[in-house]
């Protein structure tokens, strides 16, 4: 039952991430106020039909700026969508990688392509730290050129979801575009193809080793306000949350694992022996959100 | 430090941080960011 809600709640929330379909004529992205909020998951603000600004995005341009902002008396640090993300990772985790992205919605559906389906080695699961760290703080914050400006590291070099809903549809709207194209986008291309076969074999890929914005959520996962619960004496280790769990997690090794996205299968279908239980800080609240769900 | 206390004070710490944003205008960098087409994330700057 959770799942066909999910599904719902991801369709709708793609769909209203992007819904300018004006660019349809006017042949450019959307540039209406609401480009100054931040989606909560992974959604290019270069998508011309996107109407929220990209996290991960705005976070390297402004820490690629920071110099410039401070010379300049703006003092822009950052504080508007650290506080964003961090009061939504504070309350949920990781629950918008599970509910609210785009590109997470996508990995699942790709996934549903018949085949035969493998497991990736738990360590690469670090690798989002290090595009989170390097790429989208460190690297923008470090190398700048000779006016101060620093580069977007993961948009340029990495980011698939921006090859995906930005530049393969802008390189048709926009011929202009297209003479510009070298190794760069090329490179681009290459790790956003690589990127959706993986997806036909491996449960979500690119949240699980790449993705910056799942890695910054993942960090607030053991403290957030709403966290899962395991009772051990109930769990017979069955291992069927296992079996369906998106991410691949043993939910017995740990209730609240860097990796868990809250879509909470595993608690409304998986686990028959109540093992699995939602908790709101402080208090647990296991029947209440499960007869809502 | 009792854990229900520290993860409402982050959550605070959070909000506060978010304010603090809004109130340097870090909003109005992000929407001018947003507007326009950002030539790295499609592939050729």
């Amino acid at each position: 039952m959770t799942k066909h809600l999910r599904r719902i709640i991801q369709t709708i929330v793609t769909f209203l991430n992007n819904s300018y379909f004006g660019f349809i004529w006017t042949k450019k992205i959307f540039q209406g106020p609401t480009k100054a909020f931040c989606a909560p998951g992974l959604n290019c603000y270069s998508c011309p039909a996107s109407v929220l600004a990209c996290p991960m995005g705005a976070l390297q341009v402004i820490l690629g700026n920071i110099r410039v902002s401070i010379s300049s008396m703006k003092y822009h640090f950052g504080f508007y969508v650290v506080g964003f993300l961090g009061t939504i990772g504070m309350l949920v985790g990781r629950f918008p990688c599970g509910w609210l992205c785009p590109f997470g919605f996508l990995q699942e559906l790709i996934h549903k392509i018949p085949s035969k389906k493998f497991n990736i080695p738990s360590k690469l699961q670090y690798g989002k730290y290090i595009f989170l760290f390097g790429f989208v703080i460190i690297l923008p914050l470090l190398i700048v050129d000779e006016f101060g400006y620093g580069i977007t590291w993961f948009c340029k070099y990495v980011c698939p979801a921006g090859t995906l809903t930005a530049g393969i549809p802008l390189m048709f709207l926009d011929n202009s575009l297209q003479r510009l194209i070298g190794v760069l986008f090329y490179n681009k291309l290459i790790i956003l193809i690589f990127l959706l076969v993986s997806m036909v074999f491996i449960r979500r890929p690119f949240c699980r080793t790449i993705c910056p914005l799942g890695g910054f959520y993942s960090l607030f996962n053991k403290v957030s306000i709403l966290r899962m619960s395991h009772n051990k004496d109930k769990c017979v280790r069955c291992y069927q949350c296992y079996r369906d769990c998106p991410m691949h997690l043993k939910f017995p090794d740990g209730a609240n694992q860097l990796n868990c996205i809250r879509c909470f299968k595993c608690y409304t279908d998986s686990c028959k022996f109540g093992a699995i239980s939602i908790e709101l800080v402080g208090a647990q609240k296991t029947d209440l959100i499960k007869k809502e769900i | 430090m009792n854990e229900v206390r520290k993860s409402y004070l982050l959550l605070i710490f959070f909000v506060v941080i978010f304010i603090l944003g809004i109130n340097f205008s870090e909003f109005s960098a992000v929407l001018e960011k947003a507007i326009r087409i950002c030539l790295s994330c499609v592939g050729i700057g």
